[in-house]
Protein backbone atom coordinates (compact mmCIF):
# COMPACT_ATOMS: atom_id res chain seq x y z
CA UNK A 1 0.00 0.00 0.00
CA UNK A 2 1.28 3.72 -0.97
CA UNK A 3 1.05 6.29 1.32
CA UNK A 4 -1.29 7.79 -0.21
CA UNK A 5 -3.55 4.67 -0.23
CA UNK A 6 -2.61 4.33 3.56
CA UNK A 7 -3.18 8.00 4.21
CA UNK A 8 -6.99 7.65 2.00
CA UNK A 9 -7.95 4.22 3.01
CA UNK A 10 -11.26 2.97 2.58
CA UNK A 11 -12.91 3.61 5.77
CA UNK A 12 -12.30 7.42 5.34
CA UNK A 13 -13.50 7.60 2.39
CA UNK A 14 -16.77 6.20 3.25
CA UNK A 15 -16.46 8.69 6.30
CA UNK A 16 -16.07 11.71 4.22
CA UNK A 17 -19.51 10.23 2.25
CA UNK A 18 -21.45 9.17 5.12
CA UNK A 19 -20.89 12.29 7.61
CA UNK A 20 -22.08 10.89 10.40
CA UNK A 21 -24.05 13.57 12.57
CA UNK A 22 -23.91 16.23 10.03
CA UNK A 23 -26.34 18.62 9.92
CA UNK A 24 -27.56 20.65 13.06
CA UNK A 25 -30.18 20.37 15.16
CA UNK A 26 -32.02 22.02 18.18
CA UNK A 27 -31.15 19.82 21.43
CA UNK A 28 -33.26 19.65 24.32
CA UNK A 29 -30.23 18.91 26.94
CA UNK A 30 -29.14 19.88 30.22
CA UNK A 31 -26.03 21.14 28.83
CA UNK A 32 -25.77 23.00 25.15
CA UNK A 33 -22.75 23.74 23.75
CA UNK A 34 -21.40 24.80 20.53
CA UNK A 35 -17.77 25.91 18.23
CA UNK A 36 -16.41 26.98 15.65
CA UNK A 37 -13.30 26.16 14.21
CA UNK A 38 -11.44 27.55 10.81
CA UNK A 39 -8.43 25.98 9.25
CA UNK A 40 -7.12 29.19 8.36
CA UNK A 41 -4.05 27.67 5.91
CA UNK A 42 -6.69 26.22 4.00
CA UNK A 43 -10.36 27.82 4.56
CA UNK A 44 -11.98 24.20 6.35
CA UNK A 45 -14.76 24.78 8.66
CA UNK A 46 -16.74 22.91 11.21
CA UNK A 47 -19.48 24.13 13.34
CA UNK A 48 -20.13 21.66 15.80
CA UNK A 49 -23.20 21.56 18.87
CA UNK A 50 -22.62 19.22 21.92
CA UNK A 51 -25.53 18.21 24.04
CA UNK A 52 -23.97 16.53 27.39
CA UNK A 53 -26.23 14.69 29.89
CA UNK A 54 -24.83 14.84 32.78
CA UNK A 55 -20.94 13.13 32.56
CA UNK A 56 -22.44 11.39 29.20
CA UNK A 57 -21.84 13.23 25.83
CA UNK A 58 -25.85 12.58 24.59
CA UNK A 59 -25.52 13.96 21.25
CA UNK A 60 -22.80 15.27 18.64
CA UNK A 61 -24.15 17.17 15.28
CA UNK A 62 -22.08 19.42 13.06
CA UNK A 63 -22.01 21.45 9.70
CA UNK A 64 -18.70 21.98 7.40
CA UNK A 65 -17.21 22.39 4.49
CA UNK A 66 -13.20 21.24 4.59
CA UNK A 67 -11.38 17.88 2.24
CA UNK A 68 -12.31 14.87 2.79
CA UNK A 69 -9.43 13.42 5.68
CA UNK A 70 -11.33 16.52 8.35
CA UNK A 71 -14.61 15.85 7.37
CA UNK A 72 -14.43 12.08 7.49
CA UNK A 73 -12.16 12.66 10.76
CA UNK A 74 -15.43 14.80 12.36
CA UNK A 75 -18.05 11.61 11.11
CA UNK A 76 -15.51 9.08 12.96
CA UNK A 77 -14.96 11.24 16.10
CA UNK A 78 -19.47 11.53 16.16
CA UNK A 79 -19.66 7.74 16.20
CA UNK A 80 -16.77 7.59 18.75
CA UNK A 81 -17.98 10.13 21.73
CA UNK A 82 -21.71 9.50 21.42
CA UNK A 83 -23.19 8.17 23.95
CA UNK A 84 -19.85 7.78 25.77
CA UNK A 85 -18.72 9.42 29.06
CA UNK A 86 -16.48 12.69 29.12
CA UNK A 87 -13.76 10.70 30.26
CA UNK A 88 -13.86 7.89 27.73
CA UNK A 89 -14.30 11.08 24.70
CA UNK A 90 -11.05 12.74 26.58
CA UNK A 91 -9.23 9.47 26.19
CA UNK A 92 -9.93 8.79 22.89
CA UNK A 93 -9.33 12.20 21.48
CA UNK A 94 -5.84 11.93 23.42
CA UNK A 95 -4.89 8.77 22.12
CA UNK A 96 -6.18 10.45 18.73
CA UNK A 97 -3.52 12.61 18.91
CA UNK A 98 -0.93 10.82 20.12
CA UNK A 99 -2.00 8.66 16.83
CA UNK A 100 -1.49 11.76 14.92
CA UNK A 101 2.34 12.40 16.33
CA UNK A 102 3.59 9.05 15.39
CA UNK A 103 4.70 9.34 11.87
CA UNK A 104 2.54 7.13 10.04
CA UNK A 105 3.14 3.88 12.82
CA UNK A 106 0.31 2.63 14.90
CA UNK A 107 0.43 2.62 18.54
CA UNK A 108 0.96 -0.72 19.16
CA UNK A 109 -1.21 -1.32 22.35
CA UNK A 110 -4.82 -1.14 23.54
CA UNK A 111 -4.98 2.31 22.48
CA UNK A 112 -5.70 1.50 18.81
CA UNK A 113 -8.52 -0.53 19.37
CA UNK A 114 -9.96 2.36 21.44
CA UNK A 115 -9.77 4.82 18.33
CA UNK A 116 -12.19 1.94 16.50
CA UNK A 117 -12.57 3.99 12.72
CA UNK A 118 -10.29 6.86 13.34
CA UNK A 119 -7.26 4.44 13.86
CA UNK A 120 -7.50 4.61 10.00
CA UNK A 121 -6.17 7.89 9.93
CA UNK A 122 -2.87 6.61 10.85
CA UNK A 123 -1.24 7.61 7.65
CA UNK A 124 -1.96 11.32 8.08
CA UNK A 125 1.04 11.64 10.38
CA UNK A 126 3.00 11.04 7.64
CA UNK A 127 1.88 14.39 6.45
CA UNK A 128 2.44 17.02 8.58
CA UNK A 129 0.69 20.11 7.01
CA UNK A 130 -2.62 17.62 7.07
CA UNK A 131 -2.58 16.67 10.85
CA UNK A 132 -4.67 20.02 11.61
CA UNK A 133 -7.47 18.42 9.19
CA UNK A 134 -7.38 15.21 10.64
CA UNK A 135 -7.66 17.42 14.16
CA UNK A 136 -10.10 20.38 12.86
CA UNK A 137 -13.30 18.58 14.73
CA UNK A 138 -11.49 16.77 18.09
CA UNK A 139 -10.68 20.99 18.40
CA UNK A 140 -14.55 21.61 17.84
CA UNK A 141 -15.72 18.97 20.26
CA UNK A 142 -13.14 19.68 23.18
CA UNK A 143 -14.83 23.58 22.89
CA UNK A 144 -18.11 22.66 22.39
CA UNK A 145 -18.10 20.25 25.75
CA UNK A 146 -16.04 23.46 27.47
CA UNK A 147 -19.18 25.96 26.47
CA UNK A 148 -21.64 22.93 27.58
CA UNK A 149 -20.16 22.63 30.73
CA UNK A 150 -20.13 26.53 31.16
CA UNK A 151 -23.40 26.75 30.14
CA UNK A 152 -24.64 24.00 32.44
CA UNK A 153 -22.86 25.30 35.48
CA UNK A 154 -24.33 28.74 35.06
CA UNK A 155 -27.99 27.24 34.54
CA UNK A 156 -27.46 25.20 37.74
CA UNK A 157 -26.62 28.00 39.39
CA UNK A 158 -29.84 29.90 38.31
CA UNK A 159 -31.62 26.81 39.59
CA UNK A 160 -30.46 27.29 42.78
CA UNK B 1 13.82 30.93 -27.08
CA UNK B 2 15.15 29.67 -23.48
CA UNK B 3 17.73 26.79 -22.96
CA UNK B 4 16.87 24.06 -20.88
CA UNK B 5 17.63 25.65 -17.37
CA UNK B 6 17.33 23.03 -14.98
CA UNK B 7 20.85 22.59 -14.26
CA UNK B 8 21.31 25.99 -13.18
CA UNK B 9 18.76 24.94 -10.42
CA UNK B 10 20.17 22.34 -7.73
CA UNK B 11 17.02 21.86 -5.81
CA UNK B 12 15.60 20.59 -9.49
CA UNK B 13 17.63 17.64 -9.06
CA UNK B 14 16.63 16.18 -5.89
CA UNK B 15 13.68 13.52 -5.85
CA UNK B 16 10.53 13.60 -4.00
CA UNK B 17 8.02 11.75 -2.79
CA UNK B 18 8.97 7.58 -3.43
CA UNK B 19 12.07 8.78 -5.25
CA UNK B 20 9.95 10.84 -8.22
CA UNK B 21 11.18 13.29 -10.06
CA UNK B 22 10.07 16.32 -8.36
CA UNK B 23 8.07 18.74 -11.18
CA UNK B 24 8.03 22.48 -9.52
CA UNK B 25 4.97 24.30 -10.20
CA UNK B 26 4.71 26.43 -7.14
CA UNK B 27 6.44 29.19 -8.68
CA UNK B 28 3.85 31.71 -7.78
CA UNK B 29 4.40 31.12 -4.55
CA UNK B 30 8.42 30.91 -4.31
CA UNK B 31 10.34 30.11 -7.00
CA UNK B 32 13.80 27.91 -7.03
CA UNK B 33 17.30 30.02 -6.65
CA UNK B 34 20.36 29.50 -9.55
CA UNK B 35 23.84 28.68 -9.13
CA UNK B 36 24.36 32.03 -9.16
CA UNK B 37 22.22 33.58 -7.02
CA UNK B 38 23.68 31.40 -4.58
CA UNK B 39 27.11 31.92 -5.25
CA UNK B 40 26.72 35.45 -5.30
CA UNK B 41 25.13 35.26 -1.97
CA UNK B 42 27.89 32.77 -1.01
CA UNK B 43 30.93 34.82 -2.28
CA UNK B 44 29.59 38.11 -0.28
CA UNK B 45 29.24 36.35 3.30
CA UNK B 46 33.39 34.92 2.22
CA UNK B 47 35.03 37.41 1.35
CA UNK B 48 33.42 40.90 1.05
CA UNK B 49 30.93 41.12 4.30
CA UNK B 50 31.06 44.48 6.07
CA UNK B 51 28.85 47.08 7.52
CA UNK B 52 27.24 49.02 4.73
CA UNK B 53 27.95 52.95 4.53
CA UNK B 54 29.58 53.19 7.88
CA UNK B 55 32.88 51.58 8.13
CA UNK B 56 36.00 53.20 6.65
CA UNK B 57 37.73 50.07 5.66
CA UNK B 58 37.88 47.64 3.04
CA UNK B 59 35.25 45.45 3.85
CA UNK B 60 33.47 48.36 4.43
CA UNK B 61 33.47 49.43 0.92
CA UNK B 62 33.06 46.60 -0.56
CA UNK B 63 30.05 45.41 0.99
CA UNK B 64 28.15 48.94 0.32
CA UNK B 65 30.00 48.52 -3.66
CA UNK B 66 27.83 44.78 -3.48
CA UNK B 67 25.42 46.29 -1.66
CA UNK B 68 24.83 49.28 -3.85
CA UNK B 69 25.44 47.05 -7.05
CA UNK B 70 22.89 45.01 -6.28
CA UNK B 71 20.44 47.89 -6.17
CA UNK B 72 21.57 49.76 -9.73
CA UNK B 73 21.18 45.83 -11.31
CA UNK B 74 17.01 45.58 -9.98
CA UNK B 75 16.79 49.45 -10.76
CA UNK B 76 18.11 48.30 -14.78
CA UNK B 77 15.80 44.94 -14.69
CA UNK B 78 12.46 47.54 -13.64
CA UNK B 79 13.58 50.40 -16.04
CA UNK B 80 13.90 52.58 -13.12
CA UNK B 81 15.39 56.31 -13.95
CA UNK B 82 17.78 55.61 -11.19
CA UNK B 83 18.72 53.02 -8.37
CA UNK B 84 17.93 55.81 -6.15
CA UNK B 85 14.36 54.80 -7.67
CA UNK B 86 14.24 51.00 -5.83
CA UNK B 87 14.36 51.33 -2.12
CA UNK B 88 14.82 47.48 -0.73
CA UNK B 89 12.48 46.02 1.79
CA UNK B 90 11.77 42.86 3.88
CA UNK B 91 9.29 41.66 1.32
CA UNK B 92 6.48 42.80 -1.12
CA UNK B 93 4.31 43.17 1.69
CA UNK B 94 6.41 45.29 3.71
CA UNK B 95 7.06 47.72 0.06
CA UNK B 96 3.14 48.23 0.08
CA UNK B 97 2.75 48.88 3.93
CA UNK B 98 5.88 51.37 3.42
CA UNK B 99 3.45 53.13 0.82
CA UNK B 100 -0.02 52.98 3.17
CA UNK B 101 2.08 53.35 6.38
CA UNK B 102 3.87 56.72 4.87
CA UNK B 103 0.63 58.22 3.61
CA UNK B 104 -0.51 57.19 6.74
CA UNK B 105 1.79 59.37 8.26
CA UNK B 106 1.46 62.36 6.18
CA UNK B 107 -1.93 62.91 6.83
CA UNK B 108 -1.14 62.98 10.51
CA UNK B 109 1.16 65.94 9.41
CA UNK B 110 4.18 64.39 9.62
CA UNK B 111 6.62 66.24 7.19
CA UNK B 112 5.14 69.13 7.13
CA UNK B 113 4.04 70.84 3.56
CA UNK B 114 6.33 69.17 1.78
CA UNK B 115 4.35 65.73 2.31
CA UNK B 116 1.33 67.39 2.45
CA UNK B 117 0.27 66.06 -1.61
CA UNK B 118 -0.68 62.43 0.55
CA UNK B 119 -2.71 63.79 2.85
CA UNK B 120 -6.07 61.86 2.89
CA UNK B 121 -8.70 61.82 5.14
CA UNK B 122 -12.77 61.51 5.40
CA UNK B 123 -14.28 62.34 2.44
CA UNK B 124 -11.31 61.06 0.25
CA UNK B 125 -11.14 57.50 -0.94
CA UNK B 126 -8.80 54.86 -1.73
CA UNK B 127 -9.34 52.35 -4.93
CA UNK B 128 -8.43 48.53 -5.19
CA UNK B 129 -9.73 45.75 -7.24
CA UNK B 130 -11.77 42.59 -5.86
CA UNK B 131 -8.27 40.45 -7.44
CA UNK B 132 -5.66 41.81 -5.08
CA UNK B 133 -3.64 39.53 -2.73
CA UNK B 134 -4.35 40.52 1.04
CA UNK B 135 -1.09 42.19 1.04
CA UNK B 136 -2.40 44.78 -1.51
CA UNK B 137 -5.56 45.06 0.31
CA UNK B 138 -5.22 44.77 3.89
CA UNK B 139 -2.53 48.24 4.24
CA UNK B 140 -5.25 49.64 2.43
CA UNK B 141 -8.14 48.94 5.09
CA UNK B 142 -5.91 49.50 7.99
CA UNK B 143 -4.82 53.18 6.03
CA UNK B 144 -8.53 53.80 5.40
CA UNK B 145 -10.03 52.94 8.81
CA UNK B 146 -6.98 55.15 10.21
CA UNK B 147 -7.83 58.62 8.41
CA UNK B 148 -11.68 58.15 7.69
CA UNK B 149 -11.13 57.85 3.98
CA UNK B 150 -13.59 54.96 2.06
CA UNK B 151 -11.99 51.94 0.45
CA UNK B 152 -13.85 51.24 -2.77
CA UNK B 153 -13.05 48.46 -5.49
CA UNK B 154 -13.15 47.40 -9.13
CA UNK B 155 -15.05 44.22 -9.87
CA UNK B 156 -13.96 40.90 -11.80
CA UNK B 157 -16.54 39.88 -14.28
CA UNK B 158 -17.24 35.96 -14.72
CA UNK B 159 -14.55 36.12 -17.22
CA UNK B 160 -11.79 37.07 -14.48
CA UNK B 161 -11.33 40.10 -15.90
CA UNK B 162 -11.65 43.92 -14.10
CA UNK B 163 -14.58 45.37 -15.10
CA UNK B 164 -13.01 48.27 -16.28
CA UNK B 165 -16.41 50.28 -17.44
CA UNK B 166 -16.37 50.89 -13.31
CA UNK B 167 -13.10 52.96 -13.56
CA UNK B 168 -15.02 55.78 -14.46
CA UNK B 169 -17.35 55.44 -12.14
CA UNK B 170 -15.58 54.03 -8.71
CA UNK B 171 -13.12 56.13 -9.64
CA UNK B 172 -13.64 60.10 -9.06
CA UNK B 173 -12.73 63.24 -7.53
CA UNK B 174 -12.59 61.68 -4.20
CA UNK B 175 -10.04 59.12 -5.18
CA UNK B 176 -6.89 59.80 -3.72
CA UNK B 177 -4.99 56.08 -4.63
CA UNK B 178 -5.33 53.68 -6.83
CA UNK B 179 -3.94 50.52 -5.40
CA UNK B 180 -4.05 47.24 -8.12
CA UNK B 181 -2.38 44.29 -8.91
CA UNK B 182 -0.34 43.93 -12.20
CA UNK B 183 -1.33 40.26 -12.84
CA UNK B 184 -3.22 38.85 -10.39
CA UNK B 185 -1.89 35.38 -8.35
CA UNK B 186 -5.20 33.49 -9.19
CA UNK B 187 -6.39 34.12 -12.34
CA UNK B 188 -2.96 35.03 -14.28
CA UNK B 189 -4.69 38.07 -15.75
CA UNK B 190 -2.63 40.51 -16.69
CA UNK B 191 -4.05 43.91 -16.03
CA UNK B 192 -4.73 46.99 -17.94
CA UNK B 193 -2.09 49.13 -16.23
CA UNK B 194 -2.46 52.04 -19.29
CA UNK B 195 -6.84 52.15 -18.38
CA UNK B 196 -6.08 52.47 -14.81
CA UNK B 197 -3.46 55.02 -14.98
CA UNK B 198 -5.23 57.18 -17.26
CA UNK B 199 -8.14 57.14 -14.95
CA UNK B 200 -6.13 57.84 -11.98
CA UNK B 201 -4.36 60.83 -13.93
CA UNK B 202 -7.73 62.43 -14.55
CA UNK B 203 -8.46 62.45 -10.99
CA UNK B 204 -5.13 63.83 -9.86
CA UNK B 205 -5.05 59.55 -7.64
CA UNK B 206 -1.76 57.81 -7.24
CA UNK B 207 -1.38 54.33 -8.37
CA UNK B 208 0.85 51.72 -6.06
CA UNK B 209 1.46 48.44 -8.44
CA UNK B 210 1.67 45.24 -7.04
CA UNK B 211 3.99 43.89 -9.30
CA UNK B 212 5.04 40.29 -7.63
CA UNK B 213 3.74 38.03 -10.29
CA UNK B 214 4.91 40.63 -13.28
CA UNK B 215 8.40 41.46 -12.55
CA UNK B 216 9.57 37.91 -12.49
CA UNK B 217 7.63 37.17 -15.56
CA UNK B 218 7.40 39.56 -17.87
CA UNK B 219 9.41 42.74 -19.15
CA UNK B 220 8.30 45.29 -16.38
CA UNK B 221 9.64 48.84 -17.20
CA UNK B 222 8.01 51.11 -14.54
CA UNK B 223 8.41 54.58 -16.24
CA UNK B 224 6.47 53.47 -19.09
CA UNK B 225 3.76 51.82 -17.02
CA UNK B 226 3.38 55.46 -16.01
CA UNK B 227 2.38 54.43 -12.41
CA UNK B 228 3.57 56.25 -9.13
CA UNK B 229 4.60 53.25 -6.94
CA UNK B 230 5.52 49.43 -7.60
CA UNK B 231 6.29 46.42 -5.18
CA UNK B 232 7.81 43.44 -5.96
CA UNK B 233 9.72 40.73 -3.94
CA UNK B 234 12.97 38.90 -4.58
CA UNK B 235 12.12 35.01 -3.69
CA UNK B 236 9.66 34.88 -6.74
CA UNK B 237 12.20 36.34 -9.29
CA UNK B 238 14.72 33.66 -8.57
CA UNK B 239 16.24 35.63 -5.46
CA UNK B 240 16.22 34.86 -1.80
CA UNK B 241 13.71 35.47 1.02
CA UNK B 242 14.40 38.52 3.32
CA UNK B 243 14.50 41.12 0.84
CA UNK B 244 11.97 42.96 -1.51
CA UNK B 245 12.02 45.88 -3.57
CA UNK B 246 9.56 48.97 -3.55
CA UNK B 247 9.99 51.37 -6.61
CA UNK B 248 8.63 54.90 -6.93
CA UNK B 249 9.17 57.94 -8.56
CA UNK B 250 11.88 59.95 -7.23
CA UNK B 251 10.23 63.32 -6.60
CA UNK B 252 7.32 61.15 -4.63
CA UNK B 253 9.90 58.75 -2.47
CA UNK B 254 11.91 61.78 -1.77
CA UNK B 255 8.71 63.72 0.62
CA UNK B 256 6.86 60.62 1.35
CA UNK B 257 7.36 60.20 5.26
CA UNK B 258 9.21 57.06 6.43
CA UNK B 259 7.27 55.15 8.80
CA UNK B 260 10.21 52.71 10.60
CA UNK B 261 12.35 54.69 12.20
CA UNK B 262 16.45 54.35 13.33
CA UNK B 263 19.80 54.83 12.20
CA UNK B 264 20.99 55.21 8.87
CA UNK B 265 18.14 56.80 7.64
CA UNK B 266 19.19 60.46 8.91
CA UNK B 267 20.35 63.50 8.26
CA UNK B 268 20.12 65.15 11.76
CA UNK B 269 19.58 63.79 14.86
CA UNK B 270 19.45 66.39 17.65
CA UNK B 271 17.26 64.87 21.20
CA UNK B 272 14.54 66.80 19.98
CA UNK B 273 14.05 66.15 16.20
CA UNK B 274 15.36 64.00 13.21
CA UNK B 275 15.60 65.01 9.79
CA UNK B 276 15.89 62.59 7.07
CA UNK B 277 18.00 61.73 4.02
CA UNK B 278 16.36 61.90 0.68
CA UNK B 279 15.41 58.02 -1.43
CA UNK B 280 15.69 55.38 -0.93
CA UNK B 281 18.00 55.94 2.24
CA UNK B 282 15.12 57.55 4.29
CA UNK B 283 13.42 54.41 4.14
CA UNK B 284 16.54 51.97 5.42
CA UNK B 285 16.64 52.29 8.72
CA UNK B 286 18.72 49.98 11.00
CA UNK B 287 20.89 47.18 9.16
CA UNK B 288 19.60 46.16 6.20
CA UNK B 289 19.27 42.10 4.51
CA UNK B 290 22.70 42.90 2.63
CA UNK B 291 22.88 39.18 1.80
CA UNK B 292 19.77 38.90 0.48
CA UNK B 293 20.26 42.01 -1.45
CA UNK B 294 22.72 40.85 -3.59
CA UNK B 295 20.61 37.77 -4.37
CA UNK B 296 18.14 39.54 -5.59
CA UNK B 297 20.59 41.91 -7.73
CA UNK B 298 22.41 38.62 -8.89
CA UNK B 299 18.95 37.45 -9.61
CA UNK B 300 17.93 40.60 -11.20
CA UNK B 301 21.37 40.06 -13.85
CA UNK B 302 20.25 36.30 -14.13
CA UNK B 303 17.03 36.77 -16.05
CA UNK B 304 18.28 39.67 -17.63
CA UNK B 305 20.88 37.82 -19.48
CA UNK B 306 18.28 35.62 -20.03
CA UNK B 307 15.98 38.15 -21.76
CA UNK B 308 12.59 38.98 -20.36
CA UNK B 309 11.04 38.49 -23.65
CA UNK B 310 12.35 34.88 -23.87
CA UNK B 311 11.51 34.23 -20.36
CA UNK B 312 7.67 35.41 -21.60
CA UNK B 313 7.94 34.00 -24.73
CA UNK B 314 8.98 30.22 -22.37
CA UNK B 315 6.38 30.67 -19.84
CA UNK B 316 3.58 31.45 -22.57
CA UNK B 317 4.63 27.90 -24.41
CA UNK B 318 3.66 26.66 -20.93
CA UNK B 319 0.56 28.95 -19.97
CA UNK B 320 -0.66 27.06 -23.08
CA UNK B 321 -0.65 23.67 -22.57
CA UNK B 322 -1.48 24.27 -19.22
CA UNK B 323 -4.38 26.24 -19.57
CA UNK B 324 -5.64 24.51 -23.07
CA UNK B 325 -5.41 21.40 -21.37
CA UNK B 326 -7.39 21.91 -18.26
CA UNK B 327 -9.86 23.93 -19.91
CA UNK B 328 -10.79 20.64 -22.03
CA UNK B 329 -10.97 18.59 -19.07
CA UNK B 330 -14.26 17.23 -17.30
CA UNK B 331 -15.03 18.12 -14.09
CA UNK B 332 -12.50 20.85 -13.71
CA UNK B 333 -12.92 24.35 -14.20
CA UNK B 334 -10.48 26.72 -14.91
CA UNK B 335 -10.82 29.92 -12.62
CA UNK B 336 -10.35 33.38 -15.29
CA UNK B 337 -10.23 32.92 -18.76
CA UNK B 338 -8.42 31.01 -21.36
CA UNK B 339 -6.70 34.31 -22.27
CA UNK B 340 -4.37 34.99 -25.43
CA UNK B 341 -1.23 33.87 -24.25
CA UNK B 342 0.26 35.39 -27.54
CA UNK B 343 -1.18 39.17 -25.99
CA UNK B 344 0.55 38.79 -22.81
CA UNK B 345 -3.32 38.75 -21.36
CA UNK B 346 -1.88 35.82 -18.91
CA UNK B 347 1.00 34.54 -16.98
CA UNK B 348 1.69 31.14 -17.41
CA UNK B 349 -0.21 29.49 -14.47
CA UNK B 350 -3.27 28.07 -14.09
CA UNK B 351 -5.44 27.40 -11.19
CA UNK B 352 -8.63 24.86 -10.94
CA UNK B 353 -11.00 24.02 -9.01
CA UNK B 354 -11.82 19.95 -9.44
CA UNK B 355 -15.67 19.18 -8.77
CA UNK B 356 -16.23 17.04 -5.93
CA UNK B 357 -12.89 17.19 -5.10
CA UNK B 358 -11.28 19.20 -2.20
CA UNK B 359 -8.17 21.57 -3.33
CA UNK B 360 -5.91 19.59 -0.03
CA UNK B 361 -7.09 16.03 -1.30
CA UNK B 362 -6.25 17.16 -5.03
CA UNK B 363 -2.58 18.61 -3.83
CA UNK B 364 -2.05 15.32 -2.26
CA UNK B 365 -2.70 13.29 -5.25
CA UNK B 366 -0.14 15.55 -7.10
CA UNK B 367 2.38 15.52 -3.96
CA UNK B 368 2.01 11.52 -4.36
CA UNK B 369 3.27 11.87 -8.02
CA UNK B 370 5.71 14.47 -7.53
CA UNK B 371 3.85 17.18 -8.67
CA UNK B 372 4.02 20.56 -6.25
CA UNK B 373 1.36 22.71 -6.43
CA UNK B 374 -0.34 25.34 -4.58
CA UNK B 375 -3.55 24.17 -2.83
CA UNK B 376 -6.44 26.72 -0.73
CA UNK B 377 -7.08 30.52 -1.55
CA UNK B 378 -3.59 31.65 -2.05
CA UNK B 379 -4.36 34.78 0.20
CA UNK B 380 -6.87 36.43 -2.42
CA UNK B 381 -10.12 35.38 -0.20
CA UNK B 382 -12.27 37.94 -1.88
CA UNK B 383 -11.49 36.68 -5.48
CA UNK B 384 -12.31 33.14 -4.63
CA UNK B 385 -15.85 34.40 -3.03
CA UNK B 386 -16.37 36.14 -6.40
CA UNK B 387 -16.03 32.95 -7.73
CA UNK B 388 -18.05 31.05 -5.45
CA UNK B 389 -15.39 29.05 -4.06
CA UNK B 390 -13.18 28.45 -0.97
CA UNK B 391 -10.24 26.84 -2.46
CA UNK B 392 -8.39 25.81 -5.69
CA UNK B 393 -5.31 24.71 -7.16
CA UNK B 394 -3.02 26.43 -8.95
CA UNK B 395 -0.10 24.97 -11.42
CA UNK B 396 2.73 27.71 -11.66
CA UNK B 397 5.61 27.64 -14.28
CA UNK B 398 9.06 30.00 -14.13
CA UNK B 399 12.03 29.79 -16.40
CA UNK B 400 13.06 26.12 -15.74
CA UNK B 401 9.81 24.47 -16.33
CA UNK B 402 9.60 22.18 -18.88
CA UNK B 403 6.80 20.94 -21.31
CA UNK B 404 7.16 17.36 -19.54
CA UNK B 405 6.34 19.16 -16.19
CA UNK B 406 3.24 20.87 -17.41
CA UNK B 407 2.33 17.48 -19.38
CA UNK B 408 2.62 15.74 -16.28
CA UNK B 409 0.21 18.24 -13.68
CA UNK B 410 -2.30 17.60 -16.79
CA UNK B 411 -1.91 13.64 -16.26
CA UNK B 412 -2.01 13.99 -12.72
CA UNK B 413 -5.28 16.04 -12.70
CA UNK B 414 -6.58 14.01 -14.83
CA UNK B 415 -6.24 11.02 -12.32
CA UNK B 416 -7.32 13.23 -9.46
CA UNK B 417 -11.44 12.21 -9.82
CA UNK B 418 -10.64 8.73 -10.46
CA UNK B 419 -8.73 8.20 -7.60
CA UNK B 420 -11.89 9.88 -4.79
CA UNK B 421 -14.51 7.68 -7.22
CA UNK B 422 -16.19 10.88 -8.65
CA UNK B 423 -18.57 10.28 -11.32
CA UNK B 424 -17.02 11.29 -14.60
Amino acid sequence: MSSLEQMYQQVIMDHARARHGAGLVDLDLPAVGESHQVNTTCGDEVTLRVGLDGDTVASVHWEGQGCSISQASISALTELVEGHSLEEADEVYEAFRALMGNRGEDLGDDRDDMLGDAGAFVGVGKYPARIKCALLGWMALRDAVAQAQAAGGAEGENDG
Amino acid sequence: MLPDLRDDFPLLARTVRNGKPLAYLDSGATAQRPHAVLHAMDEFDRLHNGAVARGAHLLAEEATEAFEGARASVARLVNAASPDEIVWTENATAALNLVANGIGNASMGQGGEESARFRIGAGDSIVVTQAEHHANLIPWQQLAARTGATLRWIEIGDDGRHRLEQLATVIDDTTKIVAFTHASNVTGVVSDVAAFVARAREVGAYTVLDACQSVPHLPVDFQALGVDFAAFSGHKMLGPTGVGALWGRKELLDVLPPSVFGGGAIKVVTLEETTWHPAPTRFEAGTQPVTQAVGMGAAAEYLMALGMDDVATHERRIAQIIREGVSQMPGVRLLGPIGDPDADEVLGLATVVVEGVHTHDVGQVLDDLGIAVRVGHHCAQPLHKRFGVTGSTRASAHVYTTEEDAHRFLEGLASVREFFGVPA
